[in-house]
């Protein structure tokens, strides 16, 4: 049985909508889907990659994605934690996420499903320390 | 606005309305999924399967193709040749994102739904961005061919 606040029709749905936005992204521009790497353009801090207007368009449509699923009603909970956390946890995605060359979207949709030897150990890598950041946090008191 | 630009915004807002409906922009319940050992949540794991199916078919689709619909060619990154800063680099955003439980895609997306604390976090990833745009020795590019994001 899953815990009642699973989600699990919703996200498989959202997760649908993700696929297709970056099935989009790479048989009509052959570009991937990544967003580290689409923000680090958009905003002058990656010298190479899809080109900067494709890029800013794409990083411009999340948010008014999230905005157009308010706008229609939907339940959006947007629970954040205090501002040290998001600073240092910003940080550390903003720097790794580069140096990783991707994130969840890049490595763990894109790669994944390319069977990207690169993006397996990746997103093996980022789910045990995720992992073991949240058990280590709450161990020590930290958890929020 | 030519037509490659509005098809990356279409692609854009549908992925930023599959992370907000999927819950992915809430910052709690992705920490939930990722405390395996506390109150597991496993929505994200539904939300990954979503996202793997259309992407599985659209990769087969690229085998068949030579090129993209609108554009002259797939740009597409790298498969192999793990080194350190693929490992250490996503060791780090492993860490950042159980800190926090944002990773760049929901971040950007909730900057419409909560604007001051995802403008928080958005602000620090740039900076995490432009530290190692800066900080790090540039990766000379391997015999010209662009590096891309994956």
């Amino acid at each position: 049985m899953l815990p009642a606040y699973a989600m699990p029709f919703q996200g498989f749905v959202g997760g649908l909508m993700i696929g297709l936005a970056a099935a989009l992204m790479l048989l009509g521009l052959g570009r991937i889907a990544g967003v580290s790497g689409l923000a680090a353009r958009a905003s002058g801090l990656s010298a190479t990659g899809t080109p900067r207007a494709i890029a800013a368009a794409f990083v411009v449509g999340l948010p008014l994605g999230a905005l157009i699923l308010e706008i229609m009603g939907a339940d959006v909970p947007a629970r954040f934690p205090g501002m040290a956390t998001l600073i240092t946890g910003g940080l550390i995605v903003g720097f790794g996420t580069r140096l990783g060359s991707g994130c969840t979207s890049g490595h763990g949709v894109c790669g994944l499903a390319r069977l990207s030897p690169r993006s397996v150990v990746a997103t093996a890598t980022f789910m045990a320390t995720g992992i073991a950041t949240v058990a280590a946090m709450n161990a020590l008191g930290l958890g929020w | 606005m030519n037509g490659r630009i509005f098809l990356a915004l279409v692609a854009g807002v549908l992925f930023g309305a599959g992370l907000t409906l999927s819950g992915m922009t809430d910052p709690t319940r992705v920490r939930a999924f990722l405390d395996l050992f506390g109150a597991w949540d496993p929505t994200l794991a539904f939300v990954m399967g979503g996202a793997l199916l259309p992407m599985t078919v659209a990769w087969a689709i690229v085998r068949r193709r030579d090129a993209p619909i609108a554009a002259d060619r797939f740009d597409l990154p790298e498969m192999s040749g793990i080194n350190t800063r693929l490992v250490v680099g996503a060791g780090l955003f492993g860490v950042g994102w159980g800190v926090a439980g944002l990773c760049p895609g929901p971040a950007i997306a909730a900057l419409a739904l909560e604007p001051a604390s995802a403008a928080i976090f958005v602000a620090a990833m740039l900076t995490g961005f432009a530290l190692h745009r800066y900080a790090v020795a540039p990766r000379p590019t391997i015999q010209g061919r662009k590096r891309m994001p994956s």
